[in-house]
Parts: structure tokens; C-alpha cells; sequence
């Protein structure tokens, strides 16, 4: 049981989360956890304005289903099979994040520094996470796919354009976290 | 009951995904910072275990519950669309910590603050909808 309730190791996940691709493949759908932004602007009548958004939603229900069930999974995860155990994180990262003003680094799953009630009440906490999730929902559909649409789907089936698109995630993800983190805390 | 099963590979998703801490904004951080291996792992370990599982398919040992052969969909041809797009998605993943999965996920473990990620996340959707055929691809 201790070792359902302490993280997972990497050789662990990587491995379930091929499982879920390969069950999603199995009920014959792909696995990409993006397309269900596309199906609420669907939804929410985003067809009016854009051709791209017309499409028949109601095939993608079971897309949105997989999300409630996300939902769940995280809420199940954190109430029943945790410990409440710290990340371990590597020592730099810690130090390095604590100078930056982060208290308590892989204490919780996101800092309360962007995501506690006093970032979101802030106008600069509030514009931060609103412009990531714009760079997220807007990237995401620019390039076609996600971390599980292209980083895990794509790349299991060698798929070059996949390949580029992970570069693509890379290069941002890079940019982001050692020149303009660094400016923002 | 045909979506019962969505449900519960979505809960199973989730819980893989709390409990390898993919969805922690601080192994993010460290991935993109070269300081652990732990999500290199998680992703290297996730792509040999699909690219196995799509070559067995592809000889034909395991059929879809319909009994058609299992196929993963080609994505189209292209450059700047996945350079450009890629590294503006890039930017958000580490500036949230969290892609289109997690935002989910966390928001289920109570990151309540989620929803306002998820509606500009929306949004942008929206956006790119809308400036879709002036943007090169």
C-alpha cells in the first residue's frame, strides 16, 4: 500500500500512461487531450465566427467524458492515494526556486505563489495565468496537438511532424523557464 | 453506458498523472532546467511503451473492440505550424506548469485558480479559430 500512496517512479508512469493510449486506440479514438477546447468553443457557439468551429460535436462527447474523468482521477489521486509526501525534488532546483521567492518548492503539485488566493486577487497573479492559458489554448491548436497528441501519440507512431512540434514545446518551454521566469519572480 | 469506459480511462489517467507528479508545476520547472531526469523518464519511458505497443498492432496481434485494425490518424505535413505553434505552447506549459490534460487534472485535486487557466485556455482556441487562415502553417 506504501507504494501506491508514495509517488510513482518515472519507469511506473511512463509505461500507464502508454496504457491509456493504447486503451483510447483500442475504444478507437486518439489520445489528445486538447481537442475538447476546440469542442467548447463548439459548443458555446464559437461556429458563428469561425468555420474551424463547425463541426459536429457530438462525436467528440466522449472526449469531454475523458475529462470528467480527469477531474475525478486528480480528486481521487490527492484524497485517497496520497501521503501528503514532499516531491523529491533535485536540491539546485529547491534552492534555486526558494531565492526566487518560492516557499515551499514540492510541497503542493503547483505554487501558491501564482496559484493561492493572494496571486489571483493580485492584477499581475490574475495576468499571468491568464497569458499562459492563452499561450496554451492557442499553441496547442496552432500546432495540432498537445504533450499527448504529439509528445506521446505522435511520437509512438514516428511521426515526423510530431517530432518538430516537441522540438516546438521545447524551445518555448526553455525560453520560458531560464530567461523569462527569471524576470517575472 | 458506451461512455462508462471514457470515464473511468479518464479517472485512471488521472491518478497515473497526480501520482507520477507529471502535474507538478515544480518537475516542469526542473525538467526544463536539465536538473532531473524524472519527466525525461516518465515521457522516454511513455514513447518506447506506444512505440512497442504500435508495432505489435501493426502485425496485426491485437484488434481495435470493433474488430478493425488500430491506427493512429497522420498529421498533416507542415513546419511552421509545429516550430511556431509548439514554442508559443511551449511558453504557457512552463509559465502554468500544466498542458491541456493536467488543467484538468489539477483542478480535481483542488486547484480550484484552474478554471481561469482553463477559460483563457479556451479563449485562445477561440482565437487561433478566428486569425486561422492568416496565420502560415
Amino acid at each position: 500500500m506504501e507504494f501506491i500512496l508514495n509517488p510513482w517512479p518515472w519507469y511506473v508512469s511512463g509505461p500507464l500512461i502508454a496504457l491509456v493510449m493504447a486503451l483510447l486506440l483500442y475504444f478507437g479514438k486518439t489520445f489528445g487531450m486538447s481537442s475538447n477546447l476546440r469542442t467548447m468553443c463548439t459548443i458555446a457557439g464559437a461556429g458563428k465566427a469561425s468555420n474551424f468551429f463547425k463541426f459536429k460535436w457530438r462525436d467528440q462527447i466522449w472526449n469531454l467524458i475523458l475529462v470528467v474523468g480527469a477531474v475525478i482521477g486528480g480528486f481521487i489521486a490527492t484524497h485517497y492515494l496520497s501521503n501528503n509526501s514532499i516531491s523529491n525534488l533535485n536540491p539546485e532546483t529547491i534552492s534555486e526556486l526558494q531565492d526566487m521567492g518560492f516557499k515551499n518548492p514540492g510541497a503542493t503539485l503547483v505554487p501558491n505563489e501564482m496559484y493561492g488566493w493572494e496571486a489571483i486577487t493580485s492584477i499581475e497573479g490574475l495576468v499571468l495565468l491568464i497569458v499562459g492559458g492563452l499561450l496554451v489554448g492557442f499553441g496547442t491548436r496552432y500546432a495540432a496537438g498537445c504533450t499527448s497528441g504529439h509528445a506521446i501519440t505522435g511520437l509512438s507512431s514516428l511521426q515526423k511532424p510530431s517530432l518538430i512540434a516537441v522540438i516546438g514545446f521545447f524551445i518555448g518551454g526553455l525560453v520560458m523557464t531560464n530567461f523569462i521566469l527569471p524576470l517575472i519572480f | 453506458m458506451k461512455y462508462l469506459k471514457f470515464l473511468l480511462v479518464g479517472i485512471f489517467f488521472g491518478v497515473v498523472l497526480v501520482k507520477s507528479e507529471a502535474v507538478s508545476w515544480y518537475r516542469i520547472y526542473e525538467m526544463f532546467r536539465f536538473q532531473s531526469f524524472h519527466m525525461y523518464g516518465i515521457i522516454g519511458s511513455a514513447v518506447i511503451s506506444g512505440i512497442l505497443f504500435l508495432q505489435i498492432t501493426k502485425r496485426g496481434y491485437i484488434k481495435s473492440i470493433a474488430g478493425a485494425d488500430i491506427f493512429v490518424p497522420k498529421k498533416e505535413n507542415g513546419l511552421i505550424r509545429y516550430i511556431l505553434g509548439g514554442s508559443i505552447f511551449g511558453l504557457g506549459w512552463a509559465l502554468i506548469g500544466a498542458c491541456p490534460g493536467p488543467m484538468y487534472i489539477l483542478l480535481g485535486t483542488g486547484v480550484i485558480s484552474m478554471l481561469i487557466v482553463i477559460s483563457a485556455a479556451i479563449l485562445g482556441t477561440f482565437i487561433y479559430g478566428v486569425l486561422r487562415d492568416k496565420l502560415p502553417h
